[in-house]
């Protein structure tokens, strides 16, 4: 279309791959060309917005729980309206950002391009998952309009089957935006084992591709538990059908069972995506090969897998035996040993490397340092003795903001900022993301860790008033949550001030030899001019830019 | 035609036919995962209710519950047979075989209807609508919630089935489908052994239990 002003202040093109074809974003134009998009490229920036939009509102969710507890007793809003937004908040968060965010949004854009395909095995299916995720948050938001629901994100029975909120609604909801993640884990699934390039065998594959695939593997086998289970909820909500009611011989400890089942793996389902952005940044930017790319990958699968058997140590106080909470205890724990070789090796893969500081490999240090913290409390919080002290106290929360937060939003900025280039053609201001990522993780760290000492010290959580003592620890971790929600906006502000003012950037400024970098950027509407043919591993950083762009050329 | 159904991002007609098939089989495995929810709750209660399952559950009709199975027994054959006619470009045998099948769902539902019909009647309802026998509560009314959440969810995977059939049917009537091409056919005949899978486990829970 205009190519001329695309070219006009173009960097120079060190791999010739320089557009013959309009990029993705000017391929077609009309509002209509958007809505009913099938490129996985458009369909992953549908999902942007819709994320970042979500991430804002359950930050604010956030910022008013922190306010509220900025004074022992009640500071602005009451106790029902409190209880609604801790669910609210909770409920958003884990559905509607931290499980879709990264598989959706980058997943979306760069798993076809870094498999050298034009799209998805699907993309039908994937502009419904869309559609259908768009529609479980409609339904999930609306049940706030409805009156919201006091019970908490995890919906915990009897009390959510007689809880006189809109519990019915938020099952639904979330059983809706179960089926849109199942429909994009079978798409990449799928896509990953038919569409990968000539040559592109399964140990020549980006990491991403692998943690994507491990991800998808456990949302395809745990969701549909998670669905049922809230189905069911919503039922006896609504028919007091009562499964889980005692009155008819139910037990609502199976619940937690059922819940747990799905909601433990859920946990890798938010950081497993991160895993793969962090393995593709290290790389990147240390130019050098991961130090073991085996141990990286199927560390992926090793997590997805012992996921399954951790349920139980939600249960500590519920009445489990303790020889159930020691093996749970246990089982647990092997998700540190696989945890921990990715850690070893991602940190062995900076070892000769020549590092590059720029902000997405900040990203990894905070990431490194907030997973490293959350992950050694998790295994703590897996020791029944402990557990029993910390259950439902501040500790809890803060362990599970560090993992879940600290792990997903980290790998969340980190891959906005790495794969910016990529998807608009434009550099963002260094100087400026390098502040905005400091300014997250001191909010981060000043939010959660004074809920660590809060939690040992007695402190419960979903409190909406305290004891006067814990006042100045609450204060603080109110401060760091309004910095955090302060950086956030700056990093989002940085990247938008991109879009239209940033340098161009060429096909590969980061220098990286993963193959989502062959091609153009922003790439074409088919991704690339001719199908590429791989000769080499994604991380060939022996050979020279040029070179190892020509072993993943066509021929 | 060929050049025309083969999508863009595939090389070859045999990848596209083997994602299809793939997708297909990743959905059924969530698929169990959505049942198995159910069984693991059933086996949770009959484990703690043992006697009380099995005294509740033995007033179901075993001729309906047996005359069910053979009804989706039977309709599982004629969509194998329907997908090995539609294989070899028997593509109106194959409709034909595909609406048999498609009846025979109908079959299962009325059987099934008649049996509901029979539970209201004797008000053997889930939870605290049930009054059946005068029975304490526990594993009595917990058996018959069950009963009605397992069998009524795979009632909706025996409707989601006809339909699929239904409408795969008339496109094979219509020659869409044929010797090459014949994918969405095969899904749909696994969709359907899918249904019949699941309630060759729901029938020794629900109606064998002595």
């Amino acid at each position: 279309m205009s190519q001329a002003t695309i070219d006009a202040d173009a960097r120079p093109d060190p791999l010739g791959v320089g557009a013959e074809h309009p990029d993705y974003l000017r391929a077609d134009s009309g509002l209509r060309s958007w809505l009913l998009t099938k490129d996985h490229k458009r369909i992953a920036l549908m999902y942007y917005v819709s994320v970042v939009l979500f991430l804002g509102l359950g930050g604010i969710f956030a910022l008013v729980l922190r306010t509220e507890l900025l004074t022992p007793e009640q500071t602005f809003i009451d106790a029902n309206t409190y209880n609604q937004m801790f669910t609210l908040h909770g409920v958003t968060m884990v559905w509607l950002f931290l499980i879709p965010s990264i598989p959706t949004i980058f997943g979306n854009f760069v798993l076809p391009i870094m498999l050298g395909a034009k799209d998805l095995a699907f993309p039908r299916i994937n502009l419904a998952s869309y559609y259908v995720f768009l529609l479980s948050a409609i339904i999930l938001l609306g049940a706030m309009l409805a009156g919201g629901a006091d019970t908490g994100w995890t919906f915990y029975v009897p009390y959510s089957t007689t809880s006189p909120t809109a519990v019915t609604w938020m099952g639904i909801g979330i059983f809706v935006n179960g089926i849109s993640s199942i429909m994009t884990a079978v798409n990449f699934i799928v896509s990953t084992h038919t569409l990968r390039a000539k040559g592109l065998n399964w140990h020549r594959m980006p990491l991403f591709v692998w943690a994507l695939y491990g991800t998808s593997i456990i949302i395809l086998f745990a969701t549909p538990v998670l669905g049922m289970s809230l189905i069911l909820v919503a039922l006896d909500h609504s028919f007091g059908l009562g499964l889980f009611d005692p009155r008819y011989g139910g037990d609502p400890v199976l619940y937690q069972h059922l819940f747990w089942f799905y909601s433990h793996p859920a946990v890798y389902i938010m950081v497993l995506p991160t895993f793969g952005v962090i393995s593709e940044i290290v790389c990147s930017f240390s130019h050098n090969p991961p130090a073991s790319y085996r141990a990286i990958a199927y560390s992926s699968l090793g997590i997805a897998f012992v996921g399954f058997f951790t349920w139980g140590h939600h249960m500590f106080v519920a009445g489990l035996s303790e020889f159930d909470a020691g093996v749970f205890g246990a089982l647990s724990m092997f998700v540190a040993i696989f945890s921990a070789i990715k850690v070893f090796t991602w940190v062995a893969t900076l070892r000769g490397g020549s590092i590059s500081f720029a902000t997405p490999m900040l990203y990894f240090l905070w990431f490194l340092f907030l997973f490293v913290f959350g992950g050694m409390t998790g295994v703590a919080v897996a020791t029944q003795s402990l557990d029993v002290h910390w259950h439902d106290t501040y500790f809890v929360v803060a362990h599970f903001h560090f993992i879940m937060v600290g792990g997903t939003l980290t790998g969340f900025l980190a891959a906005a900022h790495y794969w910016f280039p990529k998807m608009f053609g434009r550099l963002y201001d260094e100087r400026v993301g390098l502040l905005t990522s400091v300014a997250v993780f001191i909010g981060f760290v000043f939010t959660f860790l004074p809920q660590f000492l809060l939690g040992n010290a007695g402190m419960p959580r979903r409190y909406f008033t305290y004891p006067e003592r814990y006042q100045w620890l609450n204060v603080l971790s109110t401060g760091g949550a309004w910095l955090l929600g302060v950086g956030l906006l700056l990093a989002l502000l940085n990247l938008i001030v991109a879009l239209k003012w940033g340098k161009r950037a060429g096909p590969n400024p980061w220098g990286s030899r993963s193959f989502e970098w062959i091609t153009a950027s922003p790439p074409s509407k088919h991704n690339f001019e001719e199908t590429p043919d791989i000769a080499r591993s994604a991380y060939e950083y022996s050979l020279s830019e040029e070179v190892a762009h020509e072993r993943a050329k066509a021929r | 035609m060929s050049a025309q159904r083969l999508a863009e991002q595939f090389e070859t007609l045999e990848k596209q036919d083997h994602a299809a098939r793939l997708g297909m089989w990743m959905f059924l495995g969530s698929e169990t995962l959505l049942f198995g929810a159910l069984f693991a709750a059933y086996a949770y209660y009959r484990g703690i209710y043992p006697e009380e399952f099995v005294q509740a559950l033995h007033h179901n009709s075993v001729a309906l519950g047996t005359t069910n199975t053979v009804v989706l027994i039977t309709s599982s054959f004629t969509v194998a047979l329907a997908v090995h006619f539609v294989r070899e470009g028997k593509s109106r045998l194959a409709a034909g075989l595909l609406a048999v099948s498609t009846l025979f769902g109908a079959v299962f539902l009325v059987v099934k209807g008649i049996e509901y019909t029979h539970h209201i009647h004797e008000n053997a309802l889930p939870a605290g609508a049930y009054s059946f026998l005068d029975q304490p509560p526990g594993g009595v009314v917990m058996g018959y919630t069950l009963y009605w959440f397992m069998t009524g969810l795979h009632g909706l995977h025996v409707i989601a089935g006809m339909i699929m059939l239904a409408a795969v049917g008339v496109l094979c009537w219509k020659g869409r489908y044929g010797a090459h091409r014949n994918v969405a056919v095969e899904n749909v005949g696994l969709y359907w052994h899918l249904v019949d899978v699941v309630w060759i486990f729901l029938w020794p829970l629900f109606y064998l239990t002595d």
